[in-house]
């Protein structure tokens, strides 16, 4: 039965004493190797070149502020429950007077720490999350470890920068194809 | 003592030790960069970029691999033959390094109105003496295959064995008829014989052919790797084999492709031969003086001799990542089958060219011949049924 016309039909014929010299296909085969040899490499070489990885990548987590800074997330720990490899954990505190331009809710996450070696970069916190607080950053990795002190990230190195906000960017296909290169 | 020191200076001992320690670090130096090369010209070959982490192009990446190599555990099996294990990638290194000693890598150095040749011995037999290290090298593999007490690496030098003699025969034939074109074995007189562009490849295409074939059967490589077939033999004769005596016989391989260009450029390639040589020789004695412009002359030779070496080295790489890995049985029947008889073949035309006094078309003509009688033959022959049903 013919499923496709793309089935190539091989000649089993006998070689001729040409083709058994084997001569003509070797150097058939030096021919393809030397112009792949001469060929642009796609090769990115990605510790110095980074590519555009699109709106929907999925990288190093930020824990979001609201327009006037105060920090979104209220500790009510969705995001640990959702997260299948256990990464995530937090302690809740109450927010006093005084501290209403901190953070937007009564209550706050005073810890707040996930464990890089056990995320998945997965996203079901993003989507977990009924503040809008956790997002997994698209233009951001990160970064190798090279000590087990470094794997736990606490709020100071995820909570939004105010001067540096987050935005994702190139959410229109033309948008995204011009990043791409 | 002084009639000593006398004789060292005036027998150029001093200046031949240093010609012969340069070559023999170029040799090393050329054989440590070739395991570089390889790697990037796999990598170009397959549309990668290769080494490029240790230096600038990773080109510390041979000094990365050997300190890798000194590194690693050392190990001998327990029921190995310990001094035979450790005289096989010896044996291998030390025969790889001989063979280059014959090679007349460039013309002559005058100094002191003395010319100081530019190989490390001239002798009149230097094919043969090739020959004869080359086919010692076959110890190393045999000797380290058996020592490992282990089947795989014994049949990888079982193997490695009798291909080695197989691609002699060829190799050795197809020899023979440059021997009869040239009535010397010294590769220097050989390689003199080619000046003015009778490169002999023109006067001897198919034995060209033959040993460039019969050469990348004697150094084990792609398509003739069969000793070390990883797929079927692990790692055949060096299966047992780790840190630097692994490195040995991997090290080997390379400055035996060295070496195998290195010949193949004196005997078919005309050496240090290149166009236009006597033009840039009159030239250089022109505007520096007889012993600076012929040095200089020299030197360009050496370059275009070396060019030749580096060119071959590629070739060799280059068909290692095109061609597959032939099977046991069509590896023996091209040996046997189809090498040695075209040399035969080969060593016929070249006498009857010869005596017919017409070298180059007589050549030629026997050639087209010998191609018409076995097409002819050919045709006749009786025609397989085919088993395929449907087919």
């Amino acid at each position: 039965m013919q499923l496709t016309n793309r089935a190539k039909k091989t000649d089993k014929s006998e070689m001729s004493l040409f083709e058994r010299s084997y001569l003509p296909s070797l150097a058939t085969g030096l021919g393809i190797t030397i112009r792949h040899f001469f060929m642009k490499k796609p090769t990115i070489e990605y510790p110095e070149q980074k590519r555009y990885l699109g709106p929907v990548f999925r990288g190093h987590h930020i824990l979001k502020r609201d327009e006037e800074g105060r920090e979104r997330c209220t500790a009510c720990g969705l995001c640990a429950v959702a997260c299948p490899a256990e990464a995530i954990s937090m302690v809740a505190q109450e927010r006093v007077k005084g501290e209403e331009h901190l953070y937007r809710e009564e209550k706050y996450a005073a810890v707040y720490e996930i464990n890089m070696l056990r995320c998945i970069f997965c996203g079901l916190c993003e989507e977990a999350c009924p503040k809008q607080a956790v997002y997994l950053r698209h233009d951001m990795f990160v970064p190798v470890f090279s000590d087990r002190k470094d794997v736990i990230y606490g709020k100071d190195q995820l909570v939004e920068d105010m001067n540096h906000r987050y935005q994702r960017d190139a959410w229109t296909k033309e948008d995204a194809q011009k990043l791409w290169k | 003592m002084s009639s000593f020191v006398q004789w060292i200076t005036e027998s150029m001992f001093l200046w031949k030790s240093l010609i012969i320690l340069v070559l023999f670090a170029v040799t090393l130096g050329i054989a440590a960069y070739s395991t570089w090369a390889e790697r990037k010209v796999a990598a170009y070959i397959q549309d990668r970029r290769g080494p490029n982490r240790a230096g600038w192009g990773g080109l510390l990446q041979p000094l990365a691999d050997a300190g890798k190599m000194f590194f690693k555990e050392d190990f001998i099996p327990a029921k190995a033959d310990k001094w035979l294990f450790i005289l096989g990638p010896c044996l291998s290194m030390f025969t790889a390094l001989m063979s280059s000693a014959v090679v007349p890598f460039g013309n002559s150095f005058l100094i002191d109105g003395k010319p100081v040749i530019v190989q490390g011995i001239e002798i009149n037999i230097g094919i043969l003496y090739v020959f004869g290290v080359v086919s010692l090298g076959v110890y190393g593999v045999m000797i380290g295959g058996w020592a490992s007490n282990n089947k795989f690496s014994l049949l990888g030098a079982i193997r490695a064995a009798s291909q080695n003699i197989s691609y002699e025969l060829a190799m050795g034939m197809s020899i023979i008829a440059i021997l009869m074109m040239s009535g010397t074995l010294s590769l220097r007189e050989i390689t003199q014989q080619q000046h003015g562009g009778n490169w002999n490849v023109f006067y001897q295409p198919l034995g060209c052919l033959i040993f460039i074939v019969c050469a990348f059967a004697e150094c084990n490589r792609t398509p003739f790797d069969l000793p070390e077939c990883e797929t079927e033999l692990v790692g055949g004769y060096h299966t047992e084999y780790s840190s630097m005596k692994l490195g040995f016989y991997l090290f080997a391989e390379y400055i035996n492709m060295f070496a195998s260009s290195a010949v193949t450029a004196c005997l078919f390639f005309g050496g240090y031969n290149y166009p236009g040589m006597d033009f840039v020789q009159s030239q250089l004695v022109a505007f520096l003086g007889d012993t600076v412009g012929h040095n200089v002359a020299t030197l360009v030779g050496i370059g275009a001799m070396f060019t030749k070496i580096l060119f071959g080295i590629f070739f060799f790489m280059w068909v290692r990542w095109t061609v597959p890995r032939f099977r046991y049985d069509q590896l023996m029947n091209l040996g046997w089958k189809g090498l040695i008889p075209l040399a035969v073949g080969n060593i016929v035309i070249t006498a009857i060219a010869l005596l017919s006094g017409y070298k180059l078309v007589g050549i030629w003509a026997g050639l087209a011949v010998m191609v018409l009688i076995i097409s002819i033959f050919w045709s006749l022959r009786p025609k397989k049924k085919n088993a395929v049903l449907g087919a």
